[in-house]
């Protein structure tokens, strides 16, 4: 249970996340992708915290604002799927390229 | 606990949430993504257990089962296929997205193995939730100050976008209009 393997765990889980927000179609299964490399954070932070420096909860801190930061992803994302459905029945992210440049 | 059972605890959580995460982009069922995401969370809020943070964990365990519940209500609602009856792909430039992924967890997983990474011979709290706690209500407030502002903005955010006609297109740009303007009439005194 050293820090490496926790890294380990946490590069393997953003990359993951990686693949699908960049390959998926739908707006959904994106943010799906993006909580996942989220959660990479999460894992991450907790490893420094208990490797690096138990004495100070800075560690813990950052799990706490990556948590925060998941719910806030999620809850403005759907309100924008909402939206943009809403005024276009848009729900795949290549029914809206008006910013493809 | 000894510590051959924590490292075994922690890998078969590792192993389970990285197969749990890849699972989620190779279901056929919307509903079953959203359940697998939900067990790759809460494998990964193992490993955060294992780490004397068990606050934190079951904190994560908790938000994600909500969250993941709100997530199916939401995939039913916008996805074609969420029982997952027929096979579907949709996925666009699958090769370019799997040459990134796999280019930056070997980046990664490089640089994790090959960096001198510090140790601390620093006592562990004795409860870290007190830690946490004193933390947040004290020098660490501001954080907590900002996380609450930020969230009181998602959900006015939120309900902003998610209303279909609010007040604004009903009575005017400066709510100056004395009825209502409608799509059809009817109501109280209208």
């Amino acid at each position: 249970m050293s820090l490496q393997a926790f890294l380990l765990l946490a590069s393997a889980l953003f990359s993951v996340g990686l693949y699908g927000a960049l390959s998926q179609q739908s707006i959904v299964m994106i943010m799906m992708g993006v909580e996942l490399m989220v959660n990479a954070v999460i894992v991450g932070a907790a490893a420094f915290w208990f490797h690096t420096s138990p004495d100070r909860p800075d560690g813990q801190v950052i799990v706490l604002l990556a948590v925060t930061a998941m719910a806030i992803e999620m809850a403005v994302g759907f309100a924008v799927t909402t939206a943009i459905f809403r005024s276009r029945d848009v729900d795949m992210t290549d029914m809206a390229a008006d910013l493809k440049g | 606990m000894i510590p051959v059972w924590r490292d075994v605890l922690f890998w078969v959580c590792a192993v389970l949430a990285v197969v749990t995460g890849i699972a989620v982009f190779r279901v056929d069922s919307m509903a079953r993504a959203t359940f697998a995401l939900l067990a790759s969370f809460v494998f990964a809020a193992g490993t955060v257990m294992l780490l004397d943070l068990p606050y934190l964990g079951v904190l994560v365990i908790l938000m994600m089962i909500m969250e993941m519940v709100v997530m199916a209500v939401f995939m039913i609602m916008y996805m074609m296929n969420p029982a997952g009856l027929m096979p579907m792909t949709m996925v666009h430039n699958p090769k370019g997205s799997l040459a990134i992924a796999v280019g930056t967890f070997v980046l990664l997983a490089t640089g994790v193995l090959l960096v001198p990474w510090p140790s601390s011979q620093a006592p562990k709290p004795e409860d870290p939730t007190m830690q946490l706690g004193e933390a947040l209500m004290g020098d660490k407030m501001l954080v907590m100050i900002v996380l609450g502002l930020a969230l009181f903005a998602t959900m006015v955010a939120t309900v902003v976008l998610a209303t279909h006609r609010g007040r604004y297109d009903r009575y005017g740009d400066r709510l100056e209009r004395k009825r209502p303007q409608d799509p059809s009439r009817g109501g109280l005194g209208r």
